[in-house]
């Protein structure tokens, strides 16, 4: 103690339950302890609810989980980073749904995994640029955006168009989706190469892929013989969003 | 160390009891306002999750006192902007295009909502400025395939062009070439074309291509090349051109047709959106009369 002429002892501190904390405050090891468990108690009350909340997914009609090819075509989508500068995912603001259409609901990402929602928009939403543009547009943007919108800054993926699809192991790909949680049967996993196949094949037998796969497009996408990165990553984006069949759907008001 | 406490004599106040280099620190209490306004949050947190959606039980969260919901929210606007146009873009969708008066409060609500619905919904084809790319037209110029007053444009915009979604849509098919015609026919009456297109050409082929044009081509462009809208035939005679007016680009679209397509915008714009769009694109600059009956 210095200069202990200019103090004088007091009475021993209070020693109420409110006083306790002078203990944490003096131990830096149980300060984390108990700072971390204060954060957890955050967190669980947060989190732990949505997964047993009924509302946090609801059940809508329609999404199914993607077809083989669309899959691969997510592959492509992930693999390209397009979720850099386009997210999937339009908010309930009257802003985003006059642009972009019917908001997302968190059913439509349900077989994403993981999901594509993005932070950030450099590019528009794709949450639902299914059935916008057609297969030609699509191919005439991603071999080069500026020739369709000049202003555009997305670089080219010319690519996609000459980079034969590697789909060897699309049932390996959709077993493990399926441990993950996304519904695929084992016919599904068992005809996937053949349903890949059919789906960028318009001249194909494609009518059970389609029982499998409703409303998934049959086209040959890129207009060009074989499968190639881009028939799937212009599958995947034809999907986008058109699962649901919104004429029907009656938002459920308490969320 | 805690137990040091000691009073400190200037001003009469405890210590933290700890000091490190002979420097002790005064344990004042917060300040009162500080500790009411840290209270008044605690209570409004808790009144707040009283009002809205909040605590979660067994199947689904409590609601709130207020009924909020973002879902909710999102509906009452959107209700109360429709709301606010819904006069006038009911007058819209109700008024026929040809005849609606120009300084109608229906005309000035579609020029101004037509650019909203073209930024959103043409853009990406036709460009923001509506001057078109290669294969996507120019809409700012007075050069139209399928016609360019308002009832044809508004008919182009609703039902779409080529495409399969709508039966109405505008439809044309020019034939591939490249399987009915030799190399060296399509050579000439791509120098014909040239020629009528007032582009350097060579004279003596292009005289043998008219012949090749007259047999294949004018049925649809016409004997002249002037084109015929009832069919979507370009007009090759006014340098305007849609894929590229080269030898090279012309070569290649006698010998592999072109097939430009345009989804139909009914399903997706609202009756009001598709006039507003239609007479925005008119008033780009290349809008037309409608024919004289």
């Amino acid at each position: 103690m210095a200069d202990t002429e200019n103090t004088q002892a007091t009475e021993a501190p209070k020693k109420g339950i409110l006083n306790k904390h002078a203990i944490l405050e003096r131990s830096p090891t149980l300060l984390f302890i108990f700072s971390f468990l204060v954060v957890t108690v955050g967190g669980i009350v947060e989190i732990a609810p949505l997964f047993w909340l009924e509302n946090t997914i609801e059940e809508v009609e329609g999404v199914r989980p993607y077809s083989p090819l669309e899959l691969k075509g997510r592959d492509i989508y992930v693999r390209e980073g397009c979720y850099v500068c386009h997210s999937q995912m339009i908010r309930p603001m009257r802003d985003e749904v006059e642009r972009y259409g019917h908001y997302s609901l968190a059913a439509e990402s349900m077989y994403d995994h993981p999901f594509q929602w993005g932070s950030k928009r450099t590019g528009p939403d794709l949450a639902r640029v299914g059935g916008r543009y057609s297969d030609a547009w699509h191919v005439d943007h991603l071999v080069d955006p500026q020739s369709v919108v000049p202003e555009s800054v997305m670089p080219k993926y010319e690519f996609l168009l000459h980079t034969n699809l590697d789909y060897a192991h699309i049932e390996d790909l959709m077993s493990t989706h399926r441990m993950v949680g996304v519904p695929y049967t084992d016919e599904m996993i068992e005809n996937g190469m053949a349903d890949l196949q059919a789906q960028a094949d318009p001249d194909s037998d494609y009518d059970a892929m389609l029982e499998r796969y409703p409303g998934a497009v049959v086209s040959n996408f890129d207009d060009q013989r074989g499968v190639t990165e881009m028939d799937a990553l212009i599958a995947y984006l034809q999907v986008l969003g058109t699962m649901v069949d919104f004429s029907t759907f009656t938002a459920d008001a308490s969320r | 160390m805690a137990d040091n406490v000691t009073k400190d004599p200037a001003t009469g106040v405890d210590t933290t009891g700890h000091e490190w280099d002979g420097i002790q620190e005064l344990n004042n209490p917060l300040p009162r306002w500080w500790l009411w306004l840290f209270y008044a949050c605690i209570v409004y947190a808790l009144l707040y999750t009283i009002a809205y959606p909040a605590w979660p039980l067994v199947n689904r969260a409590t609601g709130g006192l207020l009924g909020y919901s973002t879902r909710g929210e999102v509906a009452a606007e959107i209700e109360r902007v429709e709301a606010q146009n819904a006069e006038v873009a009911a007058e819209l969708a109700a008024a026929d295009l040809t005849t609606l008066d120009p300084s109608s409060a229906a005309f000035h609500y579609g020029m101004a909502g037509g650019a909203a619905v073209f930024r959103a919904n043409c853009s990406q084809c036709h460009g923001a400025g509506a001057a078109g790319a290669v294969g996507y037209p120019n809409l700012l110029d007075d050069d139209w395939l399928w016609g360019g007053d308002l009832a044809a444009i508004e008919y182009t915009v609703r039902h779409g062009i080529r495409n399969e979604a709508d039966f109405d849509a505008r439809y044309s098919e020019m034939p591939v070439f490249g399987d009915m015609l030799e190399d060296a026919e399509i050579a000439s009456v791509v120098e014909h074309v040239l020629a009528i297109s007032g582009a350097e050409h060579d004279a003596a082929m292009a005289e043998e291509g008219a012949v090749v044009f007259a047999d294949n081509c004018a049925s649809c462009h016409g004997d002249a090349g002037t084109g015929d809208r009832e069919q979507g035939a370009p007009n090759l005679t006014d340098a305007i051109w849609l894929y590229g007016g080269d030898r090279e680009t012309i070569t290649e679209t006698v010998t592999y047709s072109r097939y430009g397509v345009m989804p139909p915008w009914a399903p997706r714009l609202s009756e009001a959106e598709i006039k507003a769009v239609a007479l925005y694109v008119h008033g780009l600059g290349g809008g037309e009369d409608a024919p004289a009956e």
